[in-house]
């Protein structure tokens, strides 16, 4: 889960977000964090460190969200026992990290209206509804091969298996 | 034009000739804009009037041939008093001309308009900045003038000696770098910049001094009457970089927090130090006997080095507390607010100058401690103004000096020696690539992220000289340095090389270097996901925050807190001019959005139920296209954590908007859910932290202003760690209150394109919602004895609150405007 410099500095911050010193972080500790209220994607980030309805998150759990983030070693993948778990920050888990912040009712697949909702997110509002329309169908056309509408977990990583997704989402200070 | 009559005026002939000429081609020209139509007159382009204006000025400078003529009469401008009644028998002449009384302010406003408008043609012409650096411009302009002024034979104004220069030129440069400056990021990188900075310009300096001793002292090159010393000096000027004006090039390629921090503390320090040693070595110069100096004297000058360094900045600091002190109590009388700023620290500077104590390093630190609590205790329009007096000194300083430059280049004084000049460029490079990789090795082994190649060769090639090694260059005392001329041929070489060839290659460079992989064409599926990602990975690092060395800083912000700010910062900031002051700026900004086109998105005619189109439709690639076209163009821009300094403007930018939007969609969205029972608390909600956040767009990680809540934060503190450094570029302040106060107003009308959902707003007189953002609405809504200011839309406001009742938005009522776009949702928004 990170060396133990990084770990450091992680609880270092969660005890500074940890205003009233409580022990946990709850939502509105997260939600202080300046930056992220300019964030589109703000509350859906603090949603995803309170995984099933919790309404606080310990240090492993902090840890754990951010575990997805660690830069990939590229001498870990080679040695790794198949029958442990993959670590967090594999790319098919950092994958299904993604793929959670799209699908919010958790039921493995993204909706149209759940990518619709993203996109909105993400667009300034000086676009009309037609094209978000149409620009939500694309997106879900593009991806969606098995005709049902919707983007499973499969069809996701499929549509990106082109991209760096490690690199993409590494943070280097997590090393 | 009328010229009095004068027997002493053999030219008057022909300089009417010229001038006649002159107006003839303007007078074609006006009256050809006049046959397209008299609006034509106005939008003369930039380039137009540059052209009146060097034409204005080749008639001023003909004009001004008589003055070398007149040598007795005129030595003293109001002479012309006598002049006039010395020739009584003379007819009184209708129109006069004098130009030798104004002449020196005259010409100087003329090159320093000059210089503005050029700047404007630049930036109109929206690619060029950034091609090259703005310096490359400057001198451009200053070569022009150089040329009109040489080529008319023109006398230059005596405007730059070494009294002007380190007095007055020399101040608001370096005191616009100090204020500028983001103090985090810099004490963060510190230990680095301080060895980079000094190591390196010491390196630097000793490196080409001795290396052009040695090449003196070959005879073939005619070199040998320099000696050591004025070697030496000449490395030491010549090692003056001016990094900062390349930024602006490479500004769109993400270059690295701690990298930026680098560039610019080795900008900041470099100018000290070399002007530091520059006096050092004059001193030593000065000592005749060259043979006597002793390794006495050498360790004499080292030690005086350190004293001079660090007495000046203590002074700095000294100053910078005293002014930050006196700032406490000036809360009636704002006006002077910014002049007390500057004067202390001016006072600062010629301070530490009267004791030969480093001025330049004495005005930086004075900068920097007095931002910090002077831009708490100072009100709003005292902070612009500052920001923007300091801005424009310095570019009038800056002006001035490569206009100075200009005039230099083209003119008889040079001396031309081949290897000099050569083997100096030369050595500029190889020693700057030693000292650059040398001491980044050895920082390198300390720095928890080590600097890569990448970031060591930009930092090599961003070694660009600038005004200041010419300013040293040309105020060298023609009597110790026979050699003068060379000298300053040489730097000027430099600086050109330099500053155009390094300048325009760089932007090409960096961007080479941070090769992208995307070339093909993306997918609207990747492009959304990657822009989704970048979020993403922005928002996570604000999770993480800034590491930095925590015990350190925790220190001293627990004194900070604990004595300085109770010393040095006001109390009790007034609450209810601000909110009022607040509501005022909303109001407008509401009624601008509402008209400019934040409401163009009202185009929700049509429900989108009757888009739902399953199965597959062939898209043209056209559309296709567009819609790629509608994505890149309007999907937010990533937060960016990289600083961003520009040197010779302030501009906002988009990225504040967007910031806008974002935030108020985001309590748009988060205020419905409360309504509709979310059990989202909202306690302590992004309140003052958001504040603190948004003024951080504006490029300076201050606390909240007039945050009424402020004392309240004991985790204040560490909050400044959440305000990453993002934007680094200096904006007027008056976003911030905006973006605040904003999110109450429009809030509504953005609820409305959401699909339509019903939108219940209250106005939130819950008590969960406390202590809320901005203290925005509500808490303005709550202490009602604070609102002696109201104004009345306000107080309307709570009336047609009152009639809304469910089943419809309800919109603010300050949001009168804007009703009459509101849909047929909600009937309750009539105008009143």
């Amino acid at each position: 889960l990170g060396s133990r410099a990084s770990l450091l500095r992680l609880y270092h911050r969660f005890r500074a977000l940890d205003r009233n010193k409580k022990g946990y972080l709850s939502r509105v500790d997260l939600q202080q964090i300046g930056a992220l209220a300019v964030n589109p994607l703000g509350e859906r980030i603090i949603d995803s460190f309170f995984p099933d309805g919790n309404l606080r998150v310990d240090f492993p759990g902090f840890v754990r969200v951010l575990a997805h983030f660690r830069p990939v070693d590229d001498d870990d993948s080679g040695m790794r026992d198949p029958k442990q778990p993959e670590p967090l920050n594999s790319r098919m888990n950092k994958l299904r990290f993604v793929f959670q912040l799209y699908d919010l009712d958790r039921d493995g697949k993204i909706s149209r209206h759940e990518m619709l909702q993203v996109l909105r997110l993400m667009v300034g509002v000086q676009v009309t509804e037609e094209q978000l329309e149409s620009i939500t169908d694309r997106t879900v056309q593009e991806a969606d091969e098995d005709g049902d509408g919707a983007v499973s977990f499969l069809e996701f990583t499929k549509s990106l298996e082109k991209m760096d997704i490690e690199q993409k989402m590494s943070i280097r200070i997590l090393k | 034009m009328y010229i009095t009559f004068d027997p002493g005026r053999r030219l008057c002939a022909l300089e009417t000739l010229l001038e006649a000429d002159v107006w003839h081609t303007i007078a074609h020209g006006v009256g050809e804009a006049h046959s397209m139509g008299f609006p034509m007159l106005v939008p003369f382009s930039p380039w137009c009037w540059l052209l009146l204006l060097v034409v204005l000025k080749c008639s001023e400078a003909s004009s001004d041939l008589n003055k070398s003529t007149n040598s007795t009469a005129q030595h003293e401008p109001n002479v012309r008093f006598a002049a006039a009644s010395s020739e009584a028998d003379e007819k009184i002449s209708v129109f006069a001309l004098d130009y030798d009384y104004v002449q020196i302010p005259y010409e100087v406003t003329l090159w320093i308009l000059l210089a503005s408008l050029a700047k404007i043609g630049f930036h109109l012409y929206h690619r060029l900045p950034g091609l090259m650096p703005e310096s490359c411009l400057l001198i451009i302009v200053g070569a022009l003038v150089g040329a009109i002024i040489f080529g008319t034979d023109h006398k230059s104004p005596p405007v730059m000696d070494s009294s002007i220069y380190f007095l007055y030129l020399l101040p608001p440069i370096v005191l616009e770098g100090g204020y500028f400056m983001p103090t985090r990021p810099f004490f963060e990188n510190i230990g680095s910049i301080l060895w980079w900075a000094g190591l390196g310009a010491l390196i630097n300096a000793f490196g080409i001094g001795l290396s052009l001793y040695l090449i003196c002292q070959i005879k073939a090159f005619g070199l040998t009457d320099v000696n050591l010393l004025q070697n030496l000096l000449f490395g030491s000027l010549i090692s003056a970089v001016d990094p900062v004006a390349v930024l602006a090039v490479f500004e769109e390629a993400r270059v690295n927090e701690p990298l930026y921090m680098m560039i610019f503390g080795e900008a900041l320090l470099n100018d000290g130090i070399s002007v530091v040693l520059y006096n050092i070595l004059i001193a030593f110069t000065k000592m005749h006997k060259f043979e006597d100096i002793e390794p006495v004297d050498i360790l004499a000058g080292c030690a005086r080095f350190i004293i001079v360094g660090v007495g000046g900045v203590f002074f700095g600091i000294i100053f910078g507390f005293i002014s930050a002190f006196i700032t406490r109590f000036t809360q009636n009388i704002s006006a002077i607010e910014p002049l007390i700023v500057f004067m202390f620290s001016y006072l600062s500077y010629l301070a530490a100058e009267t004791l030969y104590l480093s001025g330049i390093l004495a005005i930086t630190a004075c900068a920097v401690t007095m931002k910090k609590y002077v831009e708490e205790n100072v009100s709003q329009t005292s902070y612009t103004t500052i920001k923007y007096f300091m801005k424009m000194l310095s570019s009038v300083s800056e002006t001035l000096i490569f206009i100075f430059m200009g005039v230099s280049t083209i003119g008889k004084n040079h001396e031309w020696n081949w290897a000099f000049i050569c083997f100096t460029l030369v050595f500029c490079q190889i020693w700057r690539a030693i000292s650059v990789f040398a001491l980044f090795y050895v920082s390198n082994q300390f720095r928890t992220f080590p600097f890569s190649i990448k970031d060591q060769c930009i930092i090599f090639y961003s070694g660009v000289r600038g005004a200041g090694s010419f300013s040293l260059a040309f105020l060298l005392p023609l009597s110790l340095f026979p050699r003068k001329k060379m000298f300053v041929t040489a730097t000027l070489v430099v600086i050109y090389f330099t500053v155009f060839i390094q300048g325009i290659t760089i932007g090409p460079l960096v961007r080479y270097l941070d090769v992208r992989k995307t070339n093909k064409k993306e997918s609207i599926n990747e492009e959304l996901h990657i822009r989704l990602m970048d979020h993403l990975k922005a928002g996570i690092e604000d999770v993480c925050g800034q590491w930095s060395h925590y015990q350190v800083r925790d220190k001293f912000k627990k004194f900070d807190h604990r004595y300085l700010r109770k010393i040095l910062t006001r109390k009790n900031q007034p609450k209810s001019s601000i909110v009022s002051l607040y509501k005022k700026l909303e109001m407008k900004q509401a009624i601008e959005m509402v008209e400019t086109g934040i409401l163009s998105s009202t185009a929700f005619s049509v429900p989108h139920q009757a888009q739902r189109i399953h199965g597959t439709k062939r898209l043209s690639p056209e559309d296709v296209e567009s819609m790629r076209d509608i994505l890149t163009h309007n999907m937010y821009q990533v937060r960016q954590r990289t600083l961003s300094y520009n040197k010779y403007n302030l501009k906002p930018q988009t990225s504040e908007k967007q910031a806008k939007e974002i935030l108020i969609r985001r309590q748009n969205t988060l205020r419905e859910s409360m309504r509709k029972g979310h059990s989202l608390p909202w306690g302590k909600p992004a309140g003052t932290k958001n504040i603190r956040y948004l003024s951080f767009p504006y490029g300076h990680p201050q606390p909240i202003r007039r945050d009424p809540k402020v004392a309240d934060f004991t985790g204040d503190d560490s909050s400044d760690s959440e305000l990453p450094s993002i934007m680094f570029k200096p904006y007027p302040r008056t976003g911030t209150l905006q973006e605040r106060r904003l999110t109450q107003e429009i809030i509504p009308m953005k609820s409305f394109p959401r699909g339509g959902k019903p939108c219940h707003f209250g106005y939130p007189r819950n008590t969960s919602q406390e202590e809320h953002v901005g203290a925005g609405r509500r808490e303005a809504l709550r202490p009602k004895p604070l609102f002696h200011a109201v104004d009345e839309e306000f107080e309307s406001g709570e009336e047609s609150e009152e009639e809304a009742s469910a089943g419809g938005s309800r919109w603010s009522a300050e949001h009168r405007p804007s009703k009459q776009y509101h849909r047929s949702h909600s009937p309750l928004l009539q105008r009143k």
